[in-house]
């Protein structure tokens, strides 16, 4: 690969550690984001306009500007405009839930409408609440249907951490091309490659066995 | 004493005018089949006793409670107690996908009603006997045959003991063969004396089974009789209609 020799031990244990920030962005993401997507949802498609019509927007700019932008205003904007200044990492993992949240409101909504109209009435006939039919009959349905899709988000959301090294937080890529610059080796690179793709194999198993869970049904 | 009590109701979609001043009343025991061409109102009228539509105008009351007063609905409470006692049937039977067929008869009356888990596994699954379906009570919705669906959508109903069980064209999306096994479960549903209302292209059905036949056509009722009077019905409109079906 080139370049100057390099000490693999240290190169290692912190790519390592870099592997770890990234991940921290990654579950703080989606713990967070998934209720939150839920409750744009529920406001996406609420019927009340000043309910409607601002979630529309707040969905337009998130899907609309690029991730990065966001990141950046998170870090760098808050302070001139409300002073307030996020440490780096907050400002990452709020930018990261924000974006994602209005991804999987979409997704959600998309899961909730192919659901049979008859699966309402069929509820409502029979006396459930509304609170009971949608956690009880619809939400599990939306599961199923929504998989293939929130498995792509969560593939994306593994790549994605890489974004946050423009404000500085210390991730994978960051750490990964601090070495190669430093060493004009592009092992690193592969490494790092290596690395992604075994957070995301973890990924893409996790989400085979929940569709094989669900495949009981149709 | 009358299950059900409807006066003068009136529902309108947009311009259309789709039930124009309705009135009936289904005794105990007895079983109403509705008939009447397609658009004529008469799952619409299904909708607005189950609550799935709203009416206009007009009472409606089951089992004594009157959850709407001409075109005036009670509280919540007073909708929802009306709407335990009675139970509907879908023509395409909306069975729960996720749900084994003995979690289809019984999650509606442990989370609904709250009984007893174990009282209701045996409830459940002496209906399911009853419909032919105990060897199937593990299998999900997916893995059987329409008529079983429709069965096991009729048990569902049935394990909510409702007052009174309405169909909305229960056998429409069934084959010949398969529409057999719902009209001979319906029948034996009759025998036990199950109040019925039943909408229904199935004129066999309705002669053989209804204790009274009401024939609408755009939202009024054109005719309503004991069901031999109105298969031999002097009215030239209620003829025509049922020349258009053979074998009678």
């Amino acid at each position: 690969m080139g370049g100057n020799a390099i000490n693999y031990g240290l190169l290692l244990q912190q790519m390592l550690s870099a592997t770890f920030v990234s991940l921290e962005l990654f579950f703080f993401t989606t713990i967070a984001a998934i209720p939150l997507g839920l409750l744009v949802t529920v406001m996406r498609m609420s019927r009340v306009k000043i309910i409607n019509i601002p979630t529309r927007i707040y969905i337009l700019l998130m899907r609309g500007t690029p991730l990065m932008l966001q990141l950046m205003f998170m870090y760098y904007a808050l302070k001139p405009l409300f002073g307030i200044q996020l440490p780096r990492m907050t400002a990452a993992v709020v930018a990261y839930i924000l974006n994602y949240a209005a991804y999987f409101c979409e997704i959600f909504r998309g899961g909730i409408e192919a659901i049979d109209n008859g699966q309402y009435e069929a509820a409502k006939v029979l006396g459930y609440t509304q609170v009971d039919t949608f956690f009880k009959i619809i939400l599990p349905q939306v599961v199923k249907i929504i998989l293939p899709s929130m498995s792509n988000e969560f593939i994306t959301l593994v790549k994605d951490t890489a974004l946050a090294q423009i404000i500085a937080v210390n991730e994978l890529m960051k750490i990964t091309e601090y070495w190669v610059t430093g060493s004009v080796n592009m092992t690193p690179f592969v490494i790092a490659g290596v690395f992604y793709l075994t957070m995301n194999a973890v990924v893409t198993r996790v989400f085979d066995f929940m569709e094989k869970k669900l495949s009981y049904y149709r | 004493m009358d299950v059900l009590r409807a006066d003068n109701i009136r529902k309108t979609f947009g311009d259309t005018e789709v039930l124009r001043g309705i009135s009936l009343r289904v005794k105990k025991g007895e079983v109403l089949a509705v008939i009447g061409p397609s658009g004529s109102g008469k799952s619409t009228l299904l909708r607005c006793i189950t609550q799935l539509e709203k009416v206009d105008e007009g009472s409606i009351e089951i089992s004594g409670i009157k959850f709407v007063e001409n075109g005036v609905y009670g509280d919540s409470k007073t909708c929802r107690d009306a709407l335990l006692c009675s139970g509907l049937v879908f023509q395409n039977f909306n069975l729960f996908p996720h749900f084994s067929v003995l979690e289809n008869v019984m999650h509606p009356p442990v989370n609904v009603l709250k009984k007893d888990k174990e009282e209701t596994r045996l409830l459940a699954m002496s209906l399911l006997e009853k419909m032919g379906l105990a060897d199937k009570a593990d299998s999900y919705p997916f893995q059987l045959s329409g008529g079983q669906k429709q069965r096991v959508s009729i048990a569902r109903a049935l394990a909510m003991k409702p007052d009174i069980l309405m169909f909305d064209e229960p056998t429409s999306a069934l084959d010949p063969e398969l529409t057999g096994e719902i009209l001979k479960v319906m029948r034996d549903l009759a025998k036990d004396n199950m109040t019925m209302v039943v909408v229904t292209h199935e004129m066999k059905f309705a002669r053989e089974v209804a204790d009274y036949v009401i024939f609408m056509e755009n939202g009024v009722i054109i005719e309503e009789a004991k069901a031999d009077e109105i298969f031999n019905s002097a009215n030239e409109r209620t003829r025509a209609f049922l020349e258009g079906y053979s074998g009678l």
